[in-house]
């Protein structure tokens, strides 16, 4: 700065704030600019071997199901919540605590119940054969010395699920008593919820299922809406489960979408399926075809839509942070940590749009099965 | 060979992507163009719009998805 301007900014203070922080953030952003060069150049390559990052581990460990819900920490000063490993094995049904393994991921660490020995390899959990140590893999990755027992624990997926079922029963009981009680408009979060409700009924489910037969499918459209939005919410705090990134979870949902379209498809939507009145006959197996491959292509749709774009919000915001430790320099983390709250930001829209676009499509493909053609 | 794997899985990626971003411009410029003419029916349109884009996102996605696939099995 110039020493002669000195006087004219103190006599103005409101200028002077200004320049001040002008300054500071210019001095900010060439630190940071330069920060991460300066990193490269100081980088010594024989220095690091010892303890690699691999950014793909890190996001497919935050991406992905496991047995503990993990927060913070490494090895046994993590914190983790231990959750039940419940196992069906050929002998009857074994259940501990996933705290048993000790965090062991790669098959080391040994649990013996009921004369029976598990191993959590990569958040599979294997049954040791007699004599086993460790779990081994051939080239194709098949397992050598262990068998996999069916695998119904409640896993962090499963426990975050639960949180919302038990949060989506406290708001909509809490909602519903309200309305038991008197009749006045509803106050505070209650209003909050009226207003989404409404929201699903008067532009999802009437304009889409039609003013006749609305009523019957919004008990599965408010419950498909708010279960996928406050788990996608839930999914955003740190440390929390991806659960609506999670290909069954989607499955699932896709699922009870083709069950509602074949249950209540009525005579003229099969009719318009299977044998497409108005067209020439040799025509009608080839449209028959096409239309049976496009019912299940809706639900399919709706499940990889919602898998792939909760999943690569995960996905970029931890590539993001992933960037620091990559690069090696804390200077990194002036533009990626700006750069992973506005992708935050991005995917709280995200959340509430995707749980919109799976609802509204639901609703659509069920209007267009029950639908009344009107007959030439 | 694996690089060559991973490099053509980014590439569809990344076409797929093309594609999707082609055909969401494509839907904004028109709902823009529908809500400029007709501002009263713009909740309409903002629907309508929302679940054109999803559908051509869905395909978008599959493309990505199958990349992904590709390097993951790789």
């Amino acid at each position: 700065m110039q020493p002669n301007l000195e006087p004219i900014i103190l006599s103005r203070p409101g200028t002077m704030i200004a320049h001040k922080s002008l300054k500071i953030i210019v001095t900010f952003t060439l630190a940071l600019a330069l920060l991460p060069f300066n990193a490269f150049a100081k980088a010594d390559p024989q220095a690091e071997e010892s303890k690699e990052f691999n950014p793909t581990d890190m996001i497919m460990h935050h991406i992905g199901d496991s047995h503990g819900w993990h927060f913070f920490g490494e090895g046994d000063s993590s914190f983790t919540l231990p959750l039940p490993v419940i196992l069906f094995t050929d002998n009857g049904m074994v259940t501990f605590m996933s705290s048993e393994f000790h965090h062991d991921t790669e098959g080391q660490y040994v649990v013996e119940k009921d004369g029976m020995r598990f191993v959590n390899y990569h958040e599979d959990i294997y049954k040791l054969d007699a004599g086993a140590e460790s779990v081994e893999f051939d080239e194709e990755h098949n397992v050598l010395n262990a068998s996999k027992p069916w695998d119904f624990s409640i896993t962090k997926n499963v426990a975050a699920m639960l949180l919302t079922v038990v949060l989506m029963l406290i708001f909509f009981f809490g909602l519903a008593g309200h309305h038991k009680k008197n009749k006045k408009a509803p106050a505070g979060f209650n209003n909050i919820l009226e207003t989404l409700v409404l929201f699903v009924r008067d532009e999802i489910a009437r304009p889409q299922i039609g003013e006749k037969k609305y009523m019957k499918f919004m008990p599965f459209l408010l419950t498909v809406f708010f279960f996928i939005w406050i788990t996608n919410l839930l999914g955003l705090l740190p440390g929390a489960a991806n659960v609506t990134g999670n290909i069954a979870v989607t499955v699932s949902l896709g699922l009870f979408t083709l069950a509602l379209i074949l249950i209540n498809g009525n005579r003229d939507f099969w009719q318009h399926t299977l044998w497409m009145p108005g067209i020439p006959t040799f025509v009608k197996p080839i449209l028959a075809v096409v239309e049976v491959l496009g019912l299940i292509i809706k639900p399919v749709a709706l499940m990889i839509r919602l898998f792939a774009n909760i999943t690569a919000g995960h996905i970029i915001i931890l590539s993001l942070i992933g960037l620091i430790f990559i690069l090696e320099s804390a200077g990194v983390a002036g533009i990626s940590v700006p750069f992973a709250l506005f992708i935050t930001i991005l995917e709280l829209l995200v959340a509430f749009l995707q749980a919109f676009i799976f609802t509204m499509l639901s609703a659509l493909f069920i209007g267009m099965a029950v639908a009344e053609h009107e007959h030439h | 060979m694996e690089l060559l794997h991973v490099g053509l899985a980014a590439l569809g990626a990344g076409l797929a992507v093309v594609g999707a971003a082609i055909g969401v411009g494509k839907i904004g410029a028109a709902a823009m163009d529908a809500i400029a003419r007709q501002p009263e029916a713009s909740g309409k349109i903002q629907t309508a719009m929302i679940i054109a884009a999803a559908l051509v996102e869905g395909v978008a996605l599959f493309g990505v998805v199958a990349a992904l696939l590709g390097v993951l099995t790789t």
